[in-house]
């Protein structure tokens, strides 16, 4: 059984002379909605101003290419295996000849982005940094299918992001990570 | 047709002319009174407020009644339709009519007593033929009639409640008669004393003692001037007392089932109509209307000049009140109900009752009007000495007295304490 010493009371604070007037306090409450009146508004007037995104804001996906502008992806298929939301669907197919740095690349890649509920998993999932979600936040379409975003279309948003300067590449291109290789021969 | 108007006796062109541009003039004070409040809303939130309909968002309100007037007038199935439809009507009038014995601008006060027939005679020949912006000049009831048709406000919230069919609506509607009966006393208790001074119940005349003496109500009568304020912020439900549409608690309160349409729109038109009137009667009574310390007389002696110049003033003096209104909307939160009965009952009556004695002692005796300013100081801070010795009884140092019983789980306070 609870025991009457171990309810605590809160108190209210006690007021002073000020207080009990309650003139002088409700001067105060003017004061300070007052001084708000005049000082520097935070609201963004939206259309006529664009927002300045944080670095890791999730936004519509990118996939990179690499120096040569070749998609980085190598079909591993680890961000769909990952995605929750199972927004991701892509058909590998064997490296064109001369691409010797890897096995696989991917013959299409298609991201419903409807169904994506944005949460970067296939980012952190990416072996090769090849998937990446941008600070594009303003996505919208007159259709469902406008929306379903091939290979070439995310490609298209590496471009406008990296030339718009508005998402810089975040890894350095190069060589490609141990997902790129073929299996061990044994 | 313009010899027919020719026909028409001058004095009913005129008010006719007053009543429309009246009516006319509240309503669009009224819309942009609406935008301010909503833009000072966002200022003092730190945001911009509507600025998309217009330059400045200056278009907001017409937009807004233009949405009104277009809306589908729903009545839903579960009312009482005749006064459910009555109650707004009822509340837009009877907020309208308030506003007719309140001078716009310049006055002349009707003559007072005279020893000879004549001189009675000349002197009311004089006061016809001045000029007072008033749609009824000269009713000698003014003050009176004010509050008697701001109280019959209350029926249209009372019936808009009841008709509602609808808990919610009901217990604004309760909420709202409770209060306006509990500061009707305040109200009018805080007003005797500035009549006892100024001889009359006729707004002019208010007017007219407060230039003669070159002093306002407010200075030599402040505690009767604080009284009155913090009461018309109740008969308005105004925050921090608007128990009786207190969103969080009760959905809308009152006008629950008023969703849309000009249904709406005339029950928050008959509330700013409100703000209005008691920002009008709190200029008057304790400002000294269109007076300025003999400045507005400074400025211009011509006749129009001088008629807008005391519009002006007026019209300024009411702006601050309704300003006022705004800004204590996002300093002071809602009152709890017990809160604000126990300010009325226990605070404001007891310091009315005091101020119209020491009123009425000093008028009796002839002792200067300033000394009134120092009663009210002395009763003001007595009240504050009160408070500070015996504190809020009712939520302080509680102490357990009876041991919880048992089973509760800790921290579940039982309600029998």
């Amino acid at each position: 059984m609870m025991k009457s010493e171990d309810v605590k009371w809160v108190e209210e604070p006690k007021l002073g002379l000020f207080g009990q007037l309650y003139l002088p306090i409700v001067m105060d409450g003017l004061k300070t909605t007052l001084t708000h009146m005049f000082q520097r508004k935070v609201t963004e007037s939206y259309p006529e101003q664009e927002p300045t995104m944080v670095p890791n804001y999730r936004g519509v996906h990118r996939l990179n290419r690499d120096a040569e502008g070749r998609t980085k992806c190598v079909a591993c298929y680890m961000c769909a295996t990952a995605c929750p939301a199972h927004c991701i669907d892509i058909v590998a197919a064997p490296a064109p000849a001369g691409w010797t740095d890897r096995e696989k690349y991917p013959e299409t890649f298609v991201i419903d982005e409807l169904r994506c509920i944005y949460c970067g998993m296939c980012e952190e999932a990416c072996p090769v940094d090849a998937i990446e979600l941008t600070t594009l936040y303003d996505l919208t379409g007159l259709s469902r299918e406008e929306l379903i975003f091939d290979k070439e279309k995310l490609l298209s948003v590496f471009d406008m992001t990296t030339k718009a300067g508005t998402d810089p590449v975040r890894t350095q291109s190069g060589k490609l990570g141990p997902a790129s290789e073929a299996p061990p021969v044994k | 047709m313009m010899d027919f108007y020719e026909s028409l006796p001058a004095w009913l062109v005129n008010t006719a002319l007053i009543i429309a541009a009246v009516i006319a003039g509240i309503q669009g004070y009224v819309a942009y009174l609406i935008l301010l409040e909503r833009k000072v809303a966002a200022w003092v939130q730190d945001r911009i407020g509507p600025n998309r309909v217009g330059p400045f968002g200056l278009l907001q309100p017409i937009a807004d009644g233009g949405k009104m007037f277009l809306k589908e007038e729903v009545i839903p199935a579960h009312v009482d339709k005749i006064f459910f439809l009555m109650a707004p009507i009822v509340a837009f009038s009877t907020a309208l009519l308030a506003i007719a014995v309140v001078p716009l601008g310049q006055t002349t006060p009707p003559p007072a007593a005279t020893a000879t027939v004549a001189e009675f005679e000349s002197a009311q020949a004089k006061y016809a033929a001045s000029y007072s912006t008033v749609v009824v000049p000269g009713l000698d009831i003014g003050i009176l009639y004010c509050f008697a048709i701001g109280s019959l406000a209350v029926y249209g919230v009372i019936l808009a409640g009841w008709s509602s069919n609808n808990k919610f609506s009901l217990l604004g509607a309760l909420r709202s008669s409770a209060q306006i009966i509990s500061y009707e006393i305040p109200l009018g208790m805080s007003i005797v004393g500035v009549i006892l001074f100024a001889g009359s119940l006729n707004l002019e005349t208010i007017i007219d003692y407060q230039v003669n003496k070159g002093t306002w109500f407010l200075f030599t009568q402040p505690l009767a001037f604080l009284l009155f304020l913090v009461s018309v912020y109740a008969e308005c439900n105004r925050l921090p007392f608007d128990l009786p549409e207190a969103e969080q608690e009760l959905v809308g309160g009152y006008h629950t089932e008023y969703s849309n349409s000009m249904k709406l729109g005339l029950m928050l038109l008959a509330e700013y109509a409100h703000m209005i009137t008691t920002s009008f009667l709190m200029s008057i009574v304790f400002l000294g209307g269109w007076s300025l310390f003999g400045l507005e007389t400074a400025i211009t002696s011509d006749p129009t000049g001088l008629f807008l110049v005391k519009a002006a003033i007026l019209g300024g003096k009411m702006s601050a009140f309704v300003f006022l209104y705004l800004l204590v909307r996002w300093t002071i939160p809602r009152f709890r109900f017990d809160q604000l009965m126990a300010l009325a009952w226990k605070v404001m009556i007891p310091l009315a009752l005091l101020n119209l004695f020491a009123a009425m002692l000093i008028r009796q005796f002839d002792i200067t009007p300033w000394a009134m300013t120092g009663v009210s100081a002395m009763l003001f801070l007595g009240a504050g000495l009160i408070g500070l010795k015996h504190g809020t009884p009712d939520n302080r140092a509680r102490k357990l007295k009876v041991p919880l019983p048992r089973g509760l789980p800790a921290g579940v306070t039982y309600a029998g304490r």
